[in-house]
């Protein structure tokens, strides 16, 4: 075996076959991620990888073992995890050893699921480019001169380039999403509230959600069947069954009603291969049965501004904690505040800088109203608006990314172009909503991602229409055909 | 809004980061254009409207407050910085003045 099987369904096929063991799998992926050229990963945990898979072999063959069991998984290096370091991407965390591990982690470790490594980010997961870690930029196995997104990048290539069948990232304003759509994976975030945040460092807490990338609908229905649920340690959370996620992928688009919002076509800076991908998409839609109907979504051009208040406002306030004093990185002054003032001066980059100065202002006296309590009443409005749309529809279907994966350093010094990338994955975050993007071809040679929305807790609902585009379409099977060195 | 380096300054003061020169002259700048985007929210009537913070329909989570195992004592400073540790405590420098 030289290749990864592609799906979670395959491998745990070849593995209750006896075709392959755990270990193999561990090593398989092991190997590959070793060799991966696209800097990917922070660091490879090979011989906690193997341990799993042994596990994992034994409970196999005792005949009881759950569907992860035996699996190769990334995970994104701002999620913790016991004994094994957690970054951040940031050089403020370099060396930090969680003393214990996210809930989704141990969800994941109580399944058998196999973890390799930690995977590359921007620096706290801000970004959309993956060039603001401080271990490097991860490059796309489409192109090595282009980025893979962000911020959950290492986690969609580790996906992309068959290293892993699945991963976990993390989505704040699109961070899996839009990796998702640039490496040509599926991506998924799931509603606000669905998946505990217990161990996962904090970016914006009212925005933030873990969520899986892998190769199919499928996979992802079933990692997030393994993570979703009530956590006694996450007081965010809504408690809400998940047994409908694999429910209705094989029903088809029949009955169903598709909403087109007109505003997300209509962006500046939308890439004509892109539109015509999605444009294609939506006449699969209407092939397979489903009614489109355009729908208007008139904010979502203030989603930006709305997101570039609060987003950074609970940035600065959770990354407060980065003093130097209980653990990361200390550069010691004359006097405390010198040595706060050192320590962050030096341990955080440029990007979490501007990020933390715009969130002060934006909280310090004289200009809260305007700017704090503003961004939160047009969110209020933002979701009134979706909630009325979805009384007619249910689910949208959108662009994921106006661009196609664009070369490395083309966006670094511009900070609004970059961050115009997550124009339509960000309403999705302010309104709490499950997001998924999935693979709908290419242009220029690079994959391009079409996004499906649904109402709150509906994912079920979102799986049904994604995996019906799955089935009539072979884009998700494209891969890149760049080796790995 | 074009934002003046004494505003960057300022900010960057309350959030105790240090900044070179270069970095607050770049961060003006950049910043100036991120906030004049940001500003084009004046243009959407929010009278009437009260704010979100969270779109989650909880609040006041309360539970019993039972005793669980938590961390141990070394666990808890086993990640203290370089010379951040003396024994049983986080090493911190002096927050008040002595008194004279």
């Amino acid at each position: 075996m030289r290749e990864l099987p592609r799906s979670i369904r395959e491998a745990a096929e070849l593995l209750r076959t006896r075709k392959a063991s755990a270990l193999e799998l561990a090593e398989l992926a092991l190997d590959r991620s070793h060799r991966d050229a696209h800097n990917a990963w922070l660091h490879l945990t090979d011989d906690h990888a193997r341990e799993q898979a042994r596990a994992a072999d034994v409970q196999l063959r005792q005949g009881d073992a759950p569907l992860l069991a035996g699996i190769p998984w990334a995970c994104k290096d701002i999620i913790g995890t016991k004994r094994i370091p957690t970054t951040a991407g940031s050089r403020i965390l370099e060396g930090y050893v969680p003393p214990y591990s996210a809930t989704v982690v141990e969800r994941l470790d109580a399944r058998g699921a196999v973890m390799i490594g930690k995977t590359n980010l921007d620096e706290f997961a801000m970004g959309s480019s993956n060039e603001n870690s401080a271990f490097g930029p991860v490059k796309n196995p489409w192109r090595a001169d282009r980025v893979p997104g962000g911020s959950s990048g290492g986690s969609a290539v580790a996906v992309a380039a068959g290293e892993v069948v699945f991963s976990l990232g993390t989505d704040t304003g699109g961070s899996i999403r839009q990796p998702a759509a640039l490496t040509g994976v599926v991506g998924m975030k799931p509603t606000y509230g669905r998946v505990p945040r217990w161990g996962v460092v904090a970016f914006a807490s009212s925005l933030d959600q873990v969520g899986p990338f892998a190769n199919t609908v499928e996979d992802v229905a079933i990692v997030c069947e393994a993570i979703f649920g009530k956590d006694p340690n996450d007081a965010t959370m809504v408690d809400m069954p998940s047994d409908d996620l694999r429910r209705d992928l094989d029903k088809g688009l029949k009955g169903m009603r598709l909403g087109v919002p007109k505003e997300y076509f209509s962006v500046k800076g939308m890439e004509p291969g892109v539109e015509r991908a999605v444009r294609d998409a939506l006449k699969v839609l209407e092939r397979e049965g489903a009614k489109l109907e355009e729908v208007s979504l008139s904010l979502t051009d203030h989603g930006l501004a709305v997101y570039y208040i609060i987003q950074p406002a609970e940035a600065s306030s959770n990354l407060a904690r980065y003093d130097g004093v209980r653990y990361g990185l200390r550069v010691e002054g004359p006097d405390l505040i010198e040595t706060y003032r050192r320590t962050r001066g030096k341990g955080f980059g440029p990007e979490v800088k501007r990020r933390m100065i715009l969130g002060t202002y934006a909280l310090s006296a004289g200009y809260y109203d305007a700017y704090y309590v503003k961004a939160q009443k047009v969110r209020t409005l933002i979701k009134d608006e979706y909630d009325r749309v979805f009384e007619k529809v249910d689910a949208l279907v959108t662009p994921t990314s106006p661009t196609v994966a664009f070369p490395i350093g083309a966006k670094v010094n511009d900070p609004l172009s970059m961050y115009l990338n997550d124009i339509f994955t960000l309403p999705v975050n302010i309104a709490g909503l499950p997001g998924i993007s999935v693979p709908c071809g290419l242009s220029e040679g690079l994959p391009v991602g079409l996004q499906i929305i649904a109402n709150s807790y509906q994912e079920g609902t979102m799986f049904r229409v994604a995996a019906a585009y799955e089935r009539a379409t072979p884009h998700h099977l494209e891969r890149p055909k760049e080796k790995a060195a | 809004m074009a934002l003046d380096r004494s505003v960057v300054e300022k900010a960057a003061g309350l959030a105790r980061i240090a900044l070179t020169p270069e970095e607050v002259e770049r961060f003006t700048g950049q910043l100036s254009v991120v906030l004049t985007a940001v500003e084009r929210l004046k243009e959407v009537d929010t009278e009437k409207v009260s704010p979100t913070a969270s779109v989650l329909p909880v609040s006041n989570v309360m539970r019993e407050d039972e005793i669980r195992p938590g961390l141990s004592r070394d666990e808890a400073l086993a990640n203290a910085p370089k010379g951040g540790r003396d024994g049983e405590f986080f090493r911190v420098q002096a927050v008040l003045e002595d008194r004279p």
